[in-house]
Parts: C-alpha cells; sequence; structure tokens
C-alpha cells in the first residue's frame, strides 16, 4: 500500500509538528504513542501501543522508559483520574472514543486502508490524550499516572464498559441530573461562575457547529481527490486518441498535473482532518468535562443545603425534646447537631475548595485553548500555503506546454 | 461583480465566432425573461444582427425567438440533403435550471437553521450561479448562430434567412411524441448503419483512419467531460464548505472571551476570501475545461454523423453499381439503372470532397479551441493560486506578529 505509507508520514509529520509545539516550554516531557501491533487472533485480538516517555523530571525513576499498553488501559487510567479528581473541581481530560465498528474491522484481520487509518486516528488520539493529561501540574503527580507510564505490568481494567467515554459521560450526566432535580435553585452570588457557563454553553455549540463543517470539508476534499484522479486518467486517454501530435502531448502533460494536484488534495485533506477536525473533537469534549466541572460544584452546593436542612430539623428536634423529659434522647439529639455542625462546615469547606479549584483550571483550561487554537491555525494555514505554492509550481510548468501547442 | 463571467464560453477559435474583421456577419444574442419567475422559465433570446452582405434586407436588425426555433432552424440542416456533406454546428442544448432550483429549494428548506447573515450569502451566492447560467445557456446560442453564420454554404440557407429577419413567430411547435419516437428510430436505425459502415474497410485512406480516429475520441472526450464535471461538482462543495467555516469562525470570534477573539476574526475574514477565489476558480475550470469538452463532445457527433451519411451514400453508390451490373446483364431498364448509378456517384463524390474539407476544418478548429481554452485555463488557475497564496500568507503575517 505505497499510496497509503505515504499519507502516514504525512500523518505523522503533521502531528509531529503539534507535538513540539505542546513541548517546547519549561514543560520537560515528551510522550509519544507508536508502533501499533496486533496481538491474539479473531475476536479476542487488540492493539498493543508503545508509550515512550522521555523526560528529566525527577518524579520519574529513569529518562526514558518505554511501556506496551493497550485501549482499555488508557480508559482505566482515565476512570481512576476522573474518579479522584472531578468532583475537586479539576478538568480531566477525557479518554478517546470507544469504537465498536473500528475494532472490530481490526479485529476480524482486514488490512484494507479504513482499518490502517482507524488505528492511526486512534494511535493519534490516545497520544494528544497523554499529552493533555500530564500537562496538567496536579495529574502528573498522581500515582496512578506515574504508574501508568513506567511501570511494565499494568493490571488489566476491568469492566470497560463503565470505562468507556460513554460510561464517564453517564457519570457527567449524573451529577447534571442531581442538579436539575435540586429543589432550591442555587443563588449564584458570584456573577463569575454564571457568565462563564453561558460562554462554555455558547463555545460548545460553536465548536459542534465548525466540527461538523470541517469534517464536510475533509470528505468533499476526499471525493474531489479522487475525481480529480479519475479526471486525470479520462484525460491521458483522450491525449492518447488525439491524432494532432502537439495537443496530444499537452493533454498529457495536463493529466499529469491533475494527477499531482489529486495527491495535493489528498494531503490537504489529512491536514484538514489530522489539525483542524481532530483538534475540534477534542475540544468538544473537553468542554464536556469543563460542564461536569460546573455541575460538580452544584452538586456540592446541594450537599450543602440539604446539610443545612438536615442541622435546621435535629436542632427543632433538640428543642422539642428540652420540654420532653428524656435526658437520653436529649443528649443523642445534642450529639446529632454537632455532627451535622461538622457537615455543614465541611460541606462549606468543599464549596469554597472547589469554587477555588474551578477558577483555576478555568483559568488554566483558556489559557492552553488559546495556545492550541492559535498553534494548530497557524500550522494549518502553512499547510495551505505549501499547497497553493505546489499548484503554482505545477501550473507554471504546464503553461508553456500548452502554448506550444501549435 | 461579474469579473469575467462577460468572456462567456469563448470555446471556438476567433475564426468561428463570426466577429473578425473578414466576416460580414456580427451576431450577438441577448436574453429576456418572461414571465420573470424563477418557477417558469420561459426564454427569449433576442438575436441582434448586423451585416453587409446584399443577400439581406436590412443592414441591421434583431428578432426574438425561443429554444425551439434555433432546434427547428438545426433540424432543418440536418434534415436537408443538400448539407450532407458538412458537419451540421450542433444545436445548442436546451436551458436546465434544474440543479439551481433544486438548491434554491434545499436553501429555503434550511432557512430555520442559519443565520441571517449566512442565509443571504447563500442566497446572493445561488443568484450568482444562476446568471452564470443563464449567460452560458445564451453564449451558447449565440455560438449555434455564428458558426451558421462562418460557414460558407450554410450561411447563405433560406432558413436562416427566415430565422434571423422575420420578425414573427415562426409558429415551431415543439416536435410531438410520434415526431420523437421517430426520431428515436431514426437514431437507432443510424447507429445500426453506423456499426455497419464502421465494419467495412474504406478504400479512401484518410476516411478510414478518421472513422477509427472520430469513433474513439468521441468516446473519450464522453467520458473526460462526465469525469471533469464531477471534479468541479466537489470542488464547489469544498468550497460551499469553507464558506460555512468563515461564518462560524466569525461567530465563535464575536464571542470569545479571550484574545482568540481577534483570531478567529481574522482567520473568518481570511476564509471568506480564499472561498471566493476557489469557487472563482471551480467555475474557470467549468468554463474553459468542462464546457470545451462538452462542445467538442456534441461537434465530434456532429462529424460522425457526416461520415454516417457518407458511408450511406458510398452504400447506395455501391447498390447502384451492382443494379447496373444486373441491369446490364439481363439488358433490361439499362438506362434508368445508369442514371440511377450517375446520381448516385455525383451525390458519393460530392460528399466526399466537401467531407474531407470539413473534417480537415474540425481538426484545426479544435486544436485551436483546446489551445487557447488550455492556456487560458493555466493562466486563471496561476492567477488564482497566487492570489489564494498572497491572501494566506498576509494572513499568517499578521498572526504571527500578534504572539
Amino acid at each position: 500500500m505505497p499510496h497509503f505509507r505515504q499519507n502516514r508520514l504525512c500523518l505523522r509529520e503533521y502531528f509531529n509538528m503539534f507535538n513540539e509545539e505542546e513541548n517546547r516550554d519549561t514543560f520537560d516531557i515528551q510522550i509519544s504513542v507508536s508502533d501499533p501491533e496486533k496481538v491474539g487472533d479473531g475476536m479476542n485480538a487488540y492493539m498493543v501501543y508503545k508509550v515512550l516517555t522521555k523526560t528529566s523530571l525527577s518524579i520519574f525513576s529513569r529518562d526514558e522508559v518505554c511501556v506496551k499498553r493497550r485501549f482499555s488501559d488508557f480508559l482505566g487510567l482515565h476512570s481512576k483520574l476522573a474518579s479522584k479528581y472531578m468532583h475537586m473541581g479539576y478538568i480531566v481530560p477525557p479518554a478517546p472514543e470507544k469504537s465498536i465498528v473500528g475494532m472490530t474491522k481490526v479485529k476480524v484481520g482486514k488490512e484494507d486502508l479504513s482499518s490502517v487509518e482507524f488505528v492511526e486516528k486512534r494511535r493519534s488520539a490516545l497520544e494528544r490524550y497523554l499529552l493533555r493529561t500530564v500537562k496538567h501540574p496536579a495529574l502528573l503527580k498522581d500515582p496512578d499516572v506515574l504508574q501508568f507510564l513506567e511501570s511494565s505490568e499494568l493490571p488489566r481494567a476491568v469492566s470497560t464498559q463503565a470505562l468507556s467515554g460513554a460510561g464517564i459521560l453517564r457519570m457527567v450526566n449524573k451529577a447534571a441530573d442531581a442538579v436539575n432535580k435540586m429543589t432550591i435553585k442555587m443563588n449564584e452570588s458570584d456573577a463569575w461562575f454564571e457568565e462563564k457557563q453561558q460562554q462554555f454553553e455558547n463555545l460548545d455549540v460553536q465548536l459542534r457547529k465548525l466540527h461538523a463543517s470541517v469534517e464536510s470539508l475533509v470528505c468533499h476534499r476526499k471525493e474531489l481527490s479522487v475525481n480529480t484522479a479519475s479526471f486525470a486518467k479520462s484525460a491521458a486517454m483522450l491525449g492518447n486518441s488525439e491524432d494532432h501530435t502537439a495537443l496530444s502531448r499537452a493533454l498529457s502533460q495536463l493529466a499529469e498535473v491533475e494527477e499531482k494536484i489529486d495527491q495535493l488534495h489528498q494531503d490537504q485533506a489529512c491536514a484538514d482532518f489530522y489539525l483542524i477536525s481532530e483538534l475540534l473533537g477534542d475540544y468538544v469534549r473537553l468542554i464536556t468535562a469543563v460542564k461536569g466541572v460546573f455541575d460538580q460544584r452544584m452538586k456540592t452546593w446541594a450537599k450543602c443545603q440539604d446539610a443545612q436542612v438536615m442541622l435546621q430539623r435535629k436542632r427543632e428536634a433538640e428543642a422539642k425534646l428540652q420540654h420532653a423529659n428524656k435526658p437520653d434522647k436529649l443528649q443523642q439529639a445534642k450529639d446529632e447537631i454537632r455532627e451535622w455542625e461538622g457537615k455543614v462546615q465541611q460541606g462549606e469547606r468543599d464549596f469554597e475548595q472547589i469554587s477555588k479549584n474551578i477558577r483555576r483550571e478555568v483559568g488554566r483550561f483558556e489559557k492552553d485553548r488559546v495556545k492550541d487554537f492559535r498553534v494548530v491555525i497557524i500550522k494549518y494555514l502553512e499547510s495551505l500555503v505549501h499547497t497553493q505554492q505546489q499548484m503554482i509550481k505545477y501550473w507554471e510548468a504546464f503553461l508553456p506546454e500548452a502554448k506550444a501547442i501549435a | 461583480q461579474q469579473e469575467g463571467l462577460d468572456d462567456g464560453p469563448d470555446f471556438l477559435s476567433e475564426e468561428d465566432r463570426g466577429v473578425s474583421f473578414f466576416f460580414p456577419f456580427l451576431i450577438s444574442v441577448l436574453f429576456c425573461l418572461c414571465p420573470p419567475t424563477v418557477d417558469d422559465l420561459c426564454f427569449f433570446f433576442c438575436v441582434f444582427f448586423q451585416s453587409t452582405l446584399p443577400n439581406f434586407k436590412q443592414n441591421e436588425f434583431s428578432v426574438v425567438r425561443q429554444h425551439e426555433e434555433f432546434i427547428w432552424l438545426h433540424d432543418s440542416f440536418v434534415e436537408n440533403e443538400e448539407y450532407a456533406g458538412y458537419i451540421i454546428p450542433p444545436a445548442p442544448p436546451k436551458p436546465d435550471f434544474d440543479a439551481s432550483r433544486e438548491k434554491l429549494q434545499k436553501l429555503g428548506e434550511g432557512e430555520g437553521s442559519m443565520t441571517k447573515e449566512e442565509f443571504t450569502k447563500m442566497k446572493q451566492e445561488l443568484e450568482a450561479e444562476y446568471l452564470a447560467i443563464f449567460k452560458k445557456t445564451v453564449a451558447m446560442h449565440e455560438v449555434f448562430l455564428c458558426r451558421v453564420a462562418a460557414h460558407p454554404v450554410l450561411r447563405k440557407d433560406l432558413n436562416f434567412h427566415v430565422f434571423l429577419e422575420y420578425n414573427q413567430d415562426l409558429s415551431v411547435r415543439g416536435k410531438n411524441k410520434k415526431e420523437k419516437l421517430e426520431d428515436f428510430f431514426k437514431n437507432v436505425v443510424k447507429s445500426a448503419d453506423g456499426v455497419l459502415v464502421a465494419g467495412v474497410k474504406d478504400v479512401d485512406d484518410f476516411f478510414e483512419h478518421e472513422k477509427t480516429f472520430l469513433l474513439e475520441y468521441h468516446n473519450r472526450v464522453k467520458d473526460a467531460s462526465a469525469k471533469s464535471d464531477r471534479m468541479i461538482r466537489s470542488h464547489k462543495s469544498a468550497a460551499d464548505d469553507i464558506n460555512r467555516i468563515a461564518s462560524t469562525l466569525y461567530t465563535l470570534g464575536t464571542q470569545d472571551s479571550t484574545d482568540l477573539c481577534k483570531f478567529f476574526l481574522k482567520v473568518s475574514e481570511l476564509f471568506e476570501k480564499t472561498r471566493k477565489i476557489e469557487a472563482r476558480v471551480a467555475a474557470d475550470e467549468d468554463l474553459k475545461l468542462a464546457d470545451l469538452l462538452k462542445y467538442y463532445l456534441r461537434e465530434s457527433q456532429a462529424a460522425k454523423d457526416l461520415l454516417y451519411r457518407r458511408g450511406r451514400a458510398l452504400a447506395d453508390y455501391e447498390n447502384a453499381n451492382k443494379a447496373l451490373d444486373k441491369a446490364r446483364a439481363k439488358n433490361k431498364d439499362v438506362l434508368q439503372a445508369e442514371t440511377t448509378q450517375q446520381v448516385c456517384c455525383q451525390k458519393f463524390e460530392k460528399i466526399s470532397e466537401s467531407a474531407k474539407q470539413e473534417l480537415i476544418d474540425f481538426k484545426t478548429r479544435r486544436v485551436a479551441a483546446f489551445r487557447k481554452n488550455l492556456v487560458e485555463l493555466a493562466e486563471l488557475e496561476l492567477k488564482h493560486a497566487k492570489g489564494n497564496l498572497q491572501l494566506l500568507q498576509s494572513c499568517l503575517g499578521v498572526l504571527k506578529g500578534d504572539t
């Protein structure tokens, strides 16, 4: 499949550019996911990826460590991180989506272009996932992350249904449901949160729209490439049957130009996809995580409210017991009051903490978003420049051939 | 705003357009719509005509004609035995707005799902497309008349003069069902004939070569024409996507709370401009490449038809020879057989002579037209690519400078 190999280089090349930018600042860790290998046969088969970490950070035991991981390992990591940190208001980067159709083709052993592309797409997504995870200062130090990157043996992640992207989404949605069921709507004393939530809502809508348009563009560009190749062949045939020598030659040259342009369109469609489309897809999923974190805050507030309601009830119960002359029950009531006072205080502390965390997380997230989009869009425009420069080259070579028709 | 669409499908060489100095004809065709609603298009072509030739009553006049009347004129040439030895200029295609009408309908249905700006933009795009198709259709009709005017014999045709001068409706009704069926069978017979004729090797090397060449050439032009259409359609679809991307980026730019807002606005502006260029590229490819191929598809068919007619004349001549031999052998009706044979012989020789010249001219025209259009195609592609490059580089300069 020489055709695809060319594409593959192009994909790696494009993604490596993204990679370099990410790691150019003070952040001293490089991660790459590569060399997908199929293990096993039939429906039990799975892909294993090489995860290579290069770092000078002291929390790692070695400068360079290479491990082998499968897709469910990544899902397992994400699930652990989500359950540990999401309720504290940390934006945990979501893992790539599961794909039954894609994986089945790979398992069944179809070595065709679409399954090779699928594996490459997944490999790239896994790499981006790890890079985003270690960019988070708290997650980088997490023992589960360190174990994932360093340990040669990793306990198999169980019941991956719960760990799938859909599973996490369910968890996030449960928080959202809890919020919707709140009897007392949160009195937002802090306008910042309301404003930010609205902004993320708007951003979500627009990014989804943009993603859909870019996916359509990728599709049409691929179609254009196929149709250009087809036209090139047809023009070559026409040139063959043309009996005027100079015109015949010019038509053959036209066919060659169109063939080269077909390749240009293919490469451009690649760039469209790997630079823009995947970035947008990542951000649509990231924003779901951000919205989840805001919902967690509301859930925390609700918990705090519930505790206060409980405390009030206990106090009322105690007041009633004051006149009932049941000293045991009274003592119990007083104990319970103390217990719930503690819970209320804890709830208020939790709420304050999560609010603080979210402010910090959103600040960091926005900074990263600005950088990501800037870097990627500039890379993308550079790819467009390259395409046009090649076009000019090809047509400039053809023009004298056309003029030579006598 | 028209930006070169005025050129029209000028896929004929200078000689054919009847606009050169040496031709006493100047024909231009405009159009008017009646009634002017999109749903019920009824074309009337206004043919403006100037001539210095003596056989016309006036030097300069105009008439109004419908598409059916152009077809009538074309068919009258085809059916005229006198013109059997000429390549009859192909009839102009029927005005076809189905694709655009469909797009307009889809746009109307999707109005709710897009912003007002987007809707207005897409509507303007569609209107420009309609205009482009109008202009092309008109130009095709003009080209037909110019080709007739350029032909030394056809330009003297009586029907042609009536077409140009008679300022009343020609009352040419379109063919009814029966007539259309007759035509269909005529074409089937012609093809069957064609197979016969194609099978017999011609004594004359020139015609043998032309036959082989035209049969193959026609099929390949047909294929190339279809493939070029598909390619250009994909190009247009991609340009439409970039249009939507530009709109969404604009919205993002107005909403974003970070530094990205300026960034998005700049990129949106860039894509607006590059998108227009991409649409121009598709339009120019359509004009210089797709239309060229479509026209030569029709012309090569007309040339094939000429060969078929010559082939039939040859068959008639050979049959007449056989009949003469039989008559001489039986010594019965010899004079009649001799006369028939002479008539067939003359007819065949006349057709062969003019056909040879016609086919040589066809090659000359074809080469000139391809040259002109391929050169212009390359020049336009270069112009647009350079335009695109300049926009991209200047935008990149601004964006990189901002960081």
